[in-house]
């Protein structure tokens, strides 16, 4: 632990202010998502909880404010700060999620095109070439219209989407390390390709997906908003932070902004964090692949 | 005596990293006479590519030059600012890079780079340019320039394209070229070829010329000075013949027995101990003392300072090498 | 005679080169085709190394002489001709059925930083062989203690076992590697270009851990290198390769006494030295190697030969034995045939 404070990531890291600000950005959210639920006294979800009597108030530093309701409240009496807190759960669950499976499969797809080349490499690279061709969104729009919504299927649409970047940085730095002689001492030491791309290969393309992961968790949380905006994500019981824009969205023209504004601004700032973060990895990592 | 075309005196060029400071260049004083060769020569780490960047004005943060002369003509240009410092680099003093791709803009053809050359320094209108241009390839050794001119540097074999550089240098008409392991990434007889090509334009224009290398036979066939590197430091310094003969260095000594020699074929080569030790960790004392089989307690004490020892060499050691020491 | 270590009889390797099927489509001639662009690495190349014996392939970049070792080592597979290890012939065997020669036949690589894994410990470096090539299981202690024999052996002591590549200098990973070949007690091993990345003091440490592993254990080296006074160091046979064929082979002293290629004449005179005394009269040779995607007709040297005549244009020279030992493959060293008339 002591090696790693004092060590030169760390030492560029506290004179980035970018890099602080967005991981304190991220940690905030983070420590919000985790325990927020603990934090604010009304559960948005439990119907017993909400009080019709209290739809549409304002946040408390406006006129007719309640001091219960420190962002104001929705149509059917909800805590907006509640559902927002609510929502980043959801909301980062699905980043993270479909990061994960996003990665295996385009990590494992990646590795074998850059190892064996040859048609097994044209075929996944030229899906992946296809699949670059369509807006993301426009496919995880198609698939999630074709087959129904739910957090699941988002999961299923967002890595259909996201597998592309990891393969093709993956194959990329694969084609790096084979050229390498490690890799044919490992020839040489008589391992089998397996072997060697689990023990030879695989550690050493990782760094740059430590990047590419902390970017794609900021885009797929705005893809998945996008997609509950338009009302093709989750589903109404489990709403994530873009269904509360979409909701608020239905009211904004009557005055009553802040349902929408809160979660969209949260939106905003998360993946802002994120990216900071994300670029500060790159900067850190990539010129010199330690 | 002429006055010397570059005057380097007490050089320090340090580079503050995360580590701590990095002493690349720490006090180095050699001088340069026109028509002169003289070669920097040193293993990894001995900062004899940051003297030649230094000249040149190429440090880049976290590197800087903090103390220390570099006269070149009369005045110091360590303290020029970067635009006069552009007009000296290349019009007065000329690079030549061990990968001669870095120094050639694969962007343009050949023709092109030389012609810039030449209308920055010149007043010479296009045609006359142009013939200029052919005349310094056919002096390089390339054949067909009339045609080669409008190649592209990929167009080009690492020799040719070493040539190209060399004439680029010789075109600006600089006075001082400073060559940085310019043969390193060539093969043997092209190497040769073009080691004979930089002796011949040193003669023939009079430029004076720093060879930077490690390769010790090409300091002996090519320099007249040699002045030897190690951990930032000048250790020796001298003609070339008498350093290469007998040194007075026990590191000088020691580089020159671990390259096994045709005409004297040991079954064991002598060999340094040991490996260049972290610069930051040199403390006080003689940087060498670790690896020596001279050193003795004052070694570690007191570092050594450059001093006459005999004829013409200069040995930075307490106890340097008598003449019969083979 | 003993049996050679290793014999390599008409080794050919040709890469194809310019991208897969798709990428090398074009039309010519109104159909669409896609034309195969070979490069002829190595053009029939034979070889034999005596237990205990130290081969060196001497040439300039692009002469083969990598691949050549490479190709002997399986890195590549060759395109034909047999590679005999141990009396085995392997050239046609697949990676699995090739495993226990893998015992025999071990590499040293040019690339001290390129040729470590950075994310494995040392000790594992070395003890991966042992455990792909082993025959019995060994348990994870003796392996432990083996690779720290092996790490002592070669100069690194056992703390610095658990540390990663990035830790050491050149010269100490150069040392990692060698360890790494010994430690399934190799009969020989092919090392390219072993010291050409380090620093002058620290080559002569390494060429003489070397030439003491050699006398330890028995080893014979196919060692690859471009620097002639290395070659004469370590060697005890040399062949010189140009354009992927072998010019001229002899024993270390008549090849530095008597070259007779004129290619090696230009290679030796060519090579700076520190011995004046040394310098040769000077063969000079203009130009640069020709591609090998393209090789010249007849002789591979003759378009920078100083001696070409007109039938070296026509009739590619063989590799003959000559009075006196050794071989060379030039017409100017034939006996002239009868049926040649120009």
């Amino acid at each position: 632990m002591n090696r790693l404070l004092s060590s030169e990531f760390v030492y560029n890291y506290r004179r980035n202010i970018p890099a602080v600000l967005g991981s304190v950005l991220v940690l905030v959210f983070a420590f919000l998502a985790i325990i927020g639920p603990f934090l604010v006294w009304q559960d948005p979800y439990d119907v017993s909880q909400l009080e019709l009597m209290d739809s549409f108030k304002p946040p408390v530093w406006l006129e007719g404010g309640d001091p219960r309701y420190l962002l104001g409240t929705d149509g059917q009496g909800r805590d907006v700060l509640a559902s927002i807190i609510y929502g980043a759960r959801i909301s980062a669950f699905i980043g993270l999620a479909a990061m994960i499976c996003s990665c295996v499969i385009g990590t494992t797809l990646g590795l074998m095109s850059g190892y064996y080349g040859g048609t097994l490499d044209a075929v996944i690279m030229r899906i992946a070439d296809i699949q670059l061709s369509f807006p993301s969104m426009l496919i995880a729009l198609f698939l999630m219209s074709a087959f129904g919504n739910g957090i699941g299927m988002i999961l299923i649409a967002l890595t259909a989407v996201g597998w592309v970047v990891y393969a093709r940085t993956v194959r990329g730095s694969t084609l790096g390390e084979i050229q390498k002689e490690y890799i044919q001492a490992a020839r040489v030491a008589g391992l089998s390709d397996a072997q060697i791309i689990r023990r030879h290969v695989l550690p050493n393309v990782l760094t740059p997906l430590i990047v590419v992961s902390t970017i794609q968790v900021g885009s797929f949380i705005l893809i998945e908003a996008s997609l509950s905006f338009l009302g093709v994500g989750v589903p109404i019981t489990e709403p994530s932070l873009g269904l509360l824009v979409k909701e608020g969205f239905d009211v904004l023209f009557s005055g009553i902004w802040w349902t929408s504004a809160f979660p969209g601004l949260f939106i905003m700032f998360l993946v802002f964090g994120i990216n900071l973060f994300g670029d500060f990895l790159r900067d850190e990592l990539n010129p010199r692949l330690r | 005596m002429a006055e010397p075309l570059l005057d380097i005196r007490g050089l320090q060029t340090h580079f503050h990293t995360f580590g701590g400071l990095v002493k690349a260049v720490d006090g180095v004083s050699f001088d340069v006479k026109a028509g002169e060769i003289v070669g920097l020569v040193g293993e990894s780490g001995g900062g004899k590519s940051v003297i030649g960047f230094s000249i040149v004005g190429l440090i880049d943060p976290p590197g800087k030059i903090v103390g220390g002369e570099i006269r070149f003509d009369g005045r110091d240009i360590a303290k020029l600012d970067e635009r006069a410092m552009r007009r000296v680099r290349g019009r007065e003093i000329a690079m030549v890079f061990q990968d001669p791709m870095t120094s050639l803009n694969p962007v343009y053809t050949v023709g092109r780079q030389m012609d810039e050359v030449l209308r920055l320094h010149t007043d010479l209108d296009k045609a006359a340019r142009r013939a200029r241009c052919i005349r310094m390839l056919e002096d390089v050794g390339i054949s067909e320039a009339d045609k080669r001119l409008d190649a592209y540097p990929h167009q080009f074999s690492g020799g040719m394209r070493q040539r190209v550089v060399i004439a680029i240098a010789l075109l600006a008409g600089s006075r001082l070229i400073i060559a940085d392991e310019p043969t390193t990434a060539l093969d043997v007889t092209v190497q040769s070829q073009i080691l004979k090509l930089m002796r011949r334009q040193v003669e023939d224009t009079g430029a004076a010329m720093i060879l930077v290398t490690h390769d010790l036979a090409v300091v002996s066939e090519m320099a007249d000075r040699v002045v030897v590197l190690y951990c930032g430091r000048v250790i020796e310094r001298g003609l070339t013949d008498e350093i290469i003969a007998n040194p007075a260095h026990p590191y000088t000594r020691g580089l020159l027995d671990s390259i096994p020699r045709i005409a004297d074929r040991q079954h064991r080569l002598r060999q340094i101990p040991g490996t260049v030790p972290d610069i930051r960790s040199i403390g006080l004392g003689c940087s060498f003392r670790a690896r020596c089989s001279r050193a003795q307690s004052l070694c570690a004490e007191r570092s050594p300072d450059l001093a006459h020892v005999r004829g013409s060499l200069d040995a930075a050691c307490h106890f340097p090498l008598e003449e019969a020491a083979r | 005679m003993t049996q050679p270590v290793l014999e390599v009889r008409n080794l050919v390797k040709a890469f194809s080169i310019g991208g897969g099927f798709f990428d090398r489509l074009q039309i010519g001639g109104g159909k669409l085709i896609a034309p195969e662009k070979v490069l002829n690495a190595v053009n029939g190349v034979s070889l034999s190394i005596a237990p205990g014996e130290v081969l060196a392939l001497v040439g300039e970049s692009g002469c083969g002489k990598s691949t050549v070792a490479k190709t002997v080592a399986r890195i590549h597979a060759p395109t034909s001709g047999e590679i005999h290890i141990d009396g085995t012939e392997v050239s046609s065997l697949d990676q699995k059925e090739l495993r226990p020669f893998r015992r025999k036949l071990q590499m040293i690589f040019q690339d001290p930083y390129a040729s470590l894994n950075p994310r494995q410990r040392i000790k594992d470096i070395v003890i991966e062989p042992m455990r792909a090539q082993s025959d019995r299981k060994m348990s994870g202690r003796e392996l432990d203690a083996e690779a720290i024999k092996l790490l002592g052996r070669v100069g690194l002591n056992a703390e610095q076992a658990n540390r990663y590549p990035h830790q050491f200098s050149g010269g100490q990973r150069q040392r990692i590697g060698i360890a790494r070949a010994l430690s399934v007690r190799p009969k020989v091993i092919i090392a390219d270009e072993p010291v050409s990345a380090l620093d002058v003091s620290i080559q002569a440490q390494i060429l003489n851990l070397m030439m003491d592993l050699r006398d330890e254990f028995g080893l014979s080296y196919l060692f690859v290198s471009h620097d002639l006074s290395v070659v004469h160091h370590i060697a005890d046979r040399i062949a010189v390769m140009y354009l992927g064929f072998m010019v001229e082979t002899a024993s270390r002293d008549q090849l530095f006494a008597n070259p007779r290629h004129p290619y090696t004449q230009a290679l030796l005179s060519a090579a700076p030295s520190v011995d004046k005394s040394l310098r040769k009269p000077e063969v000079e040779i203009a130009g640069e190697v020709p591609s090998a995607l393209n090789l010249p007709s007849g002789c591979c040297f003759r378009t920078r030969c100083p001696l070409a005549f007109s039938r070296c244009a026509v009739e590619r020279p063989a590799l003959r034995p000559q009075p006196g030992g050794g071989s060379v493959a030039c017409h100017l060293h034939d006996p002239a045939p009868e049926a040649f008339t120009s």
